[in-house]
């Protein structure tokens, strides 16, 4: 991932995850706002639109990698020492995996 | 006789005087990596709501109490600071508001706006 992540790509990553993020919260929080959903059924019948489906996990792929390469560019400014810097960043992939797998697990 | 003058070095942030855009650079950088930190709260409420009628029930008592009203609205908060920040950084990408005064004055426009945008956003959702 630091290869692929690094440099030049990583600024294109985040900027173009960003958009994607922005459009996606101003759709949720709207949505949110001005249709709520009224019970269970309307809440899962909304979350099992293949569209809102796909476009939630498009989400959660785009705020995953714009998370990844945001705090990770904050770990390399701030913690220097080899050691701490590598189990930051571990822990943070692990932080993001983790969260991004337990999305799977209920949208799948 | 040469002389060297003692002169103050420090990075301290509590000393140094930063510019309005620092603080907000700070702030984009704050708010980022505090909702990180609260991404996996937002994915247990949803396997709680959709773990079937009394899960619904359960989160939705969750989100309507004050306590995870005043967490929601520091959520916003966050958000809507990364939101502007983040548009003003694209627009400074393609040259837009980069010269001396205006790229203060929309430092402080984030820096205003984001709490008054969550403020309003929090009595949309509640």
């Amino acid at each position: 991932m630091s290869r692929q992540a690094s440099g030049f790509r990583a600024w294109v990553y985040q900027r173009i995850t960003a958009v994607l993020l922005l459009l996606f919260f101003v759709y949720l929080l709207s949505t949110l706002s001005f249709a709520p959903p009224a019970d269970f059924v309307a809440w899962v019948e909304w979350l099992s639109q293949p569209l809102v489906r796909i476009g939630l996990l498009i989400f959660v792929g785009a705020l995953l990698l714009h998370s990844w390469v945001g705090v990770r560019d904050a770990i390399i400014d701030y913690v220097h020492p080899l050691g701490l810097r590598i189990t930051a960043l571990t822990l943070l992939a692990l932080w993001l995996i983790g969260t991004g797998l337990w999305v799977l697990t209920i949208l799948g | 006789m040469i002389t060297t003058q003692k002169r103050p070095f420090f990075l301290n942030l509590l000393v140094i005087r930063l510019p309005v855009a620092g603080v907000m650079s700070i702030g984009h950088r704050i708010s980022g990596v505090a909702m990180v930190a609260t991404l996996p709260y937002f994915v247990y409420l949803l396997a709680l709501s959709v773990a079937g009628p009394a899960g619904f029930e359960a989160a939705a008592q969750l989100v309507s109490g004050w306590l995870f009203k005043a967490f929601l609205f520091l959520f916003l908060w966050a958000l809507m600071h990364h939101f502007l920040a983040g548009i003003r950084y694209l627009m400074l990408d393609i040259d837009i508001g980069i010269e001396k005064p205006v790229y203060r004055q929309t430092a402080w426009a984030v820096l205003v706006a984001a709490p008054v945008l969550a403020l309003i956003l929090l009595g949309a959702l509640s």
